[in-house]
């Protein structure tokens, strides 16, 4: 029998007690991994151990795929009409939503962001996911094709089957909905790999799901480290589609190994080193704001980042100084602490990761304008870190950090900063601030990325499309999956850093 | 672009409250103790005779989430027991004036609360909740719907109901996946795109045949489309929809979002149709009123209309067909509802070869049906729901006997109170008959015949109206070329009368204009705008 995790919050943002299993979720049930081993699971803030959690295995795939096969064949899919998949989706909605708070904590306890992000980000985007698929369940539709008058075509929109969904630590609860959203919607069954570093917000609403009534089988969760339980639900054979959300390194093996075993359909969404383009005829309070959400949110840890700010020559003295100031009003510590904007780096491995990248833009001549530090001496804190005087062959500028880190950069010639802009292997996202509305089109619409947004930043929708261009993914999620560039047109929305 | 940047934007105000996604949220009674809010100006108890319950029934016009009374009519409208003949209750019979104040009630939530103020998110919110609360009371929704229109209570709650739940919820999904389009003119200068935005204030007026489930269908739809509403419930049986809009109020919409204004179809009626601030008027019932209300339309403001009118559907029965199965089909055609079913087959045409042993079979399940007391739990179909409506289904059957058609079952009154008709199969019919020509809305059932497939088309498609059509047949070819030659807006193959929230209903020719249900129903709510902007051609002037 797997063990209960139970946990007593006394917080300022949250009291209360929380209680799940550790297990795997399997079939409905919770259950032990075929080795009864089990993964550490560390609290960032601190670097201290949570709990422990089942390890899944390679085995443990082949009894969640078994048992999602057969609920696909049985219970789901097409054995289960629209309306009741609705159901079943809005009522973990409603039960995700009853659970906000305690969802939240865990995501913040768990990953390192602060509470008040986790509730009104995560878990808000989370619940809206799943609410917004609820409504596709049953307007699956295909089509009639006119021929001639003696025949008749339609199409069906079938569910493929059983699904890998594998889904990174950045946004645990958030990516999982994302993933598991339009999967159920369309009647897939699920076998999902959260992150070893991130696990319990799934196990979590594992439990939820259960209590929402969900055959068993449609969804389970498997615990474990990517190169076994990953790697397995890459090249399993009864696996029909693999949705992937992670590094451009891990995504490609994914893509290898489905074109090495049953040509499993692949969705990859990758990293980004996306551009921030500031004009000089922008509104720079705002740009400042949006700047600094671009890349700071989430610590650094967002694939569509912001990370690369590139400022008009006309301005750029005066968005440096605005900028350093926001930078310094970030403060870094305790995410339960209510006045916290920014809590620790999710794991030791990448705080270290970020370190060195900062380390090696010292070494490679750039200017640590601000921060560059770790903060405490506990935990896995990094200080707002702005970067100047860079080249464009830096690892600090071609490279994702996936950290509190950006580079600024001097521009002076429209047609240069798009090409500079669009000088890099990813094409996840970009940003572009200009009041001259003209400029901003035309800008973000020469701008190769999946998304791009105009006098904003980092905004997501679940009913908007949002995937990469180039080498940062394959495919799209959110929306109806058929629209490939989402321009963000902002004309209202003042952003403001607390 | 929305107002409303849905996920994050709340993180962007800290000052706001946490959980609350637009400004206007605040001012949304979310859990509001619904009857202590309510300034009841009328209320009554009905009683519920088979039960002993009662059902308190708001009896006011239902405007800005309150029941208030008439600004200026005195009239009321006396809801009868069609089973019994014996009075309910009576409600207030709304004026033009109070059509008015509904209208700018609607008008003012439009500018304030809803329409482009509230996202989708939010609307897909508040109507899967009205869903959730129409799921809870639906017993209680059931006897109250029973009672005034006379259908089977069991019926009325798994069918009508547990419909218009699914409806609401149907389109409680699409009210945040109202799209345009993005249109490239050219990929350096232009581009163009569309927003299909609220129609604005929506006049619905409903029949009384399935007085929940077309309110569901009306009201689902407009709001999800972010529309206002003042909804004329029919004159016969406005009971429901006064009782729904209690539910309104509980789900949490904001004050004016749905306005209900019981009244005579020739005062409020009248009124809406012919309103300079309606948009648009949504309308189900008799050709001749629709009629009416698109000219009251083109004589106005040009408000948009819908309108979901008469039919006269006929079902073929091919030689090839499953016999039992496609009685079975017919009887459900012309009997559920006790007939009174716009897309009611009432017209059966079947092939010679196989015409006797089809209309015995097809008699045989006509006599099984037990039209009784709605409450009674062995009846299958309730009485007709008024005595007008009784009258005029009479008035059909002696006509059909005076004109030489063969009355093969049925044609005979019964004794005692209630409108109850028992079905009626007429053969031996002629094309210029009253009762081939005419919609009854009643259990009455003309049965011809025909020998080839081009015949049996042409039959079938002479007549004004091309709202249902039915046939029955195992030749695959058959099916293809006569489900495409029948002219109707829905066509079943080897089924009939059965709707889903997710395919289009309406009519072709003269049953109607517009669709409801499943995706088709949002063009009816939306206006389409096209943007085109400029961000980098030069004009020169002069040209």
């Amino acid at each position: 029998m797997p063990s209960t995790f139970s946990y007593q919050f006394d917080t300022p943002s949250h009291k209360g007690i929380t209680e799940f299993s550790t297990g795997l979720f399997i079939n409905g049930e919770f259950v032990d991994g075929s080795e009864n081993s089990t993964i550490d699971v560390i609290n960032p803030a601190t670097g201290k151990l949570i709990t422990k959690i089942s390890q899944g295995t390679p085995k443990d795939v082949d009894r969640a795929v078994a048992a999602a096969q057969h609920a696909f064949e049985t219970s789901w899919g097409l054995k289960c009409p629209g309306a009741e998949r609705a159901k079943l989706m809005n009522k973990l909605a409603d039960l995700m939503e009853e659970h906000e708070d305690e969802l939240a904590a865990v995501e913040a306890l768990d990953n390192g962001k602060t509470f008040y992000w986790a509730k009104n980000a995560d878990l808000k985007g989370a619940i809206d996911c799943i609410r917004y698929y609820a409504g596709w369940a049953d307007k699956i539709q295909g089509k009639t094709i006119e021929t001639n008058d003696g025949k008749l075509v339609y199409t069906r929109h079938e569910p493929l089957g059983v699904v890998g969904q594998i889904i990174p630590w950045n946004f645990p609860l958030l990516m999982l909905s994302w993933k598991i959203g339009p999967a159920l919607a369309t009647g897939n069954a699920i076998v999902l790999k959260p992150s070893e570093f991130t696990p319990l917000s799934a196990l979590l609403t594992a439990k939820l799901a259960k209590e929402a009534g969900f055959p068993p089988g449609v969804f389970n969760v498997v615990n474990g480290y990517g190169a076994t339980v990953g790697a397995a639900i890459a090249e399993h054979m009864d696996i029909e589609k693999v949705a992937f959300t992670g590094s451009t390194l891990v995504g490609r093996k994914i893509m290898e190994a489905a074109a090495k075993t049953n040509l499993k359909k692949v969705t990859l969404e990758l990293g980004g080193k996306s551009p921030n383009i500031i004009f000089d005829d922008a509104d720079l309070e705002a740009a400042v704001n949006w700047a600094a959400f671009g890349i700071f949110w989430n610590q650094g840890q967002t694939c569509c980042a912001g990370s690369r700010i590139f400022v008009h020559a006309k301005i750029y003295d005066e968005f440096l100084h605005l900028f350093t100031e926001k930078a310094k009003q970030v403060k870094v510590g305790d995410p339960f602490h209510p006045d916290s904007k920014q809590g620790p780096q999710v794991s030791n491995a990448q705080f270290d990761r970020i370190m060195s990248y900062i380390d090696s833009g010292k070494d490679e001549g750039a200017t640590v304008h601000h921060g560059g530090v770790r903060v405490g001496d506990e935990g896995y804190f990094i200080s707002p870190t702005i970067f100047t005087d860079t080249r464009p062959d830096m690892k600090i500028v071609k490279e994702e950090i996936f950290g509190p880190v950006g580079v600024v950069i001097k521009f002076d010639d429209d047609e240069d900063v798009i090409r500079q802009a669009n000088d890099t292997v990813y094409g996840l996202a970009c940003s572009v601030f200009s009041q001259n509305i003209n400029r901003a089109l035309e800008t973000a619409h020469k701008l190769k990325a999946g998304t791009a947004w105009v006098n904003c930043a980092n905004m997501l929708h679940a009913s908007v499309p949002f995937g990469g261009f180039k080498q940062s993914g394959i495919g799209r999620e959110l929306g109806d999956y058929t629209a490939v560039k989402a321009v963000h047109v902002n004309f209202g929305h003042q952003w403001s850093v607390a | 672009m929305s107002s409303h940047e849905q996920c994050y934007r709340s993180l962007a105000s800290p000052a706001k409250p946490l959980s609350g996604t637009t400004s206007y949220s605040t001012q949304i009674p979310r859990k509001l103790p619904p009857r202590a809010t309510i300034t009841m100006s009328k209320f009554t108890q009905v009683n519920v005779p088979a039960t002993g319950k009662t059902i308190s029934v708001p009896t006011g016009l239902f405007i800005n989430n309150e029941f208030v009374p008439s600004v200026d009519s005195q009239e009321t409208i006396q809801c009868i027991n069609p089973a019994t003949e014996e009075p309910i209750c009576s409600v207030v019979a709304g004026s033009a004036k109070d059509v008015d104040v509904a209208v700018a009630a609607a008008r003012s939530a439009l500018k304030t609360t809803w329409g482009k103020n509230v996202s989708g998110f939010e609307r897909s919110r508040l109507l899967n909740k009205l869903a959730d609360l129409i799921e809870r009371d639906a017993q209680e929704l059931a006897e109250l719907e029973a009672l005034n229109n006379g259908k089977p209570v069991k019926i009325a709650r798994d069918f009508d109901i547990g419909d218009s739940v699914g409806c609401l919820r149907y389109y409680a999904g699409w009210a945040d996946k109202i799209v345009g389009q993005s249109i490239d003119i050219d990929n350096k200068t232009k581009l163009a795109f569309t927003k299909h935005e609220p129609i604005g204030v929506c006049g619905q007026i409903i029949p009384w045949n399935y007085p929940i489930m077309m309110w569901a269908w009306k009201v689902a739809p407009a709001l999800a489309c972010g529309c206002t509403i003042v909804m004329k419930p029919s004159e016969f049986t406005p009971l429901t929809a006064l009782k729904l809009s209690e539910l309104v109020v509980e789900a949490g919409f904001p004050p004016g979002v749905v306005n209900t204004v019981p009244a005579l179809g020739s005062v409020g009626g009248a009124a809406l149709a012919a309103h300079p601030g309606v948009d648009k008027i949504a309308f189900t019932g008799s050709t001749v009123t629709g009629r009416k209300i698109m000219e009251a339309a083109a004589k106005s403001n040009l408000k948009k209309v819908s309108l979901e009118l008469g039919g006269k559907s006929p079902q073929l029965i091919f030689e090839s067909a499953d016999i039992d199965q496609a009685a079975n089909w017919a009887a459900l055609g012309i009997l559920y509802n006790t007939g009174q079913d716009c897309t009611a087959g009432s017209r059966v045409y079947v092939q010679d070869s196989i015409y006797d042993k089809f209309l015995q079979t097809l008699i045989e399940k006509a006599k099984a049906l037990n039209i009784g007391n709605g409450f009674d739990e062995k009846s299958g179909g309730g009485p007709v729901v008024s005595k007008v409506q009784y009258d005029k289904i009479w008035s059909y059957i002696d006509a059909g006997k005076q004109e030489g058609a063969k009355c093969v079952l049925g044609g005979e009154k019964r004794p005692g109170k209630g409108y109850f008709v028992d079905p009626t199969i007429f053969t031996e019919i002629k094309p210029g008959m009253k009762i081939v020509k005419d919609e009854i809305f009643g259990p009455v059932l003309s049965v011809g015949r025909f020998k080839t497939e081009e015949e049996a088309i042409n039959l079938a498609n002479d007549t004004t109206y091309g709202l249902g059509a039915g046939l029955h047949s195992n030749d695959a070819g058959q099916c293809m070329r006569v489900s495409q030659a029948l002219e109707a807006g829905t066509v079943w193959v080897n089924q009939y009368n059965l709707l889903y929230n997710n395919v289009p209903f309406g009519g072709k020719k003269q049953s109607g204009i517009g669709r409801e249900l499943g995706s088709y129903a949002l063009d009816e709510y939306t206006s389409v705008k096209a943007i085109q902007w400029n961000y980098g051609e030069k004009l020169d002037w002069p040209l």
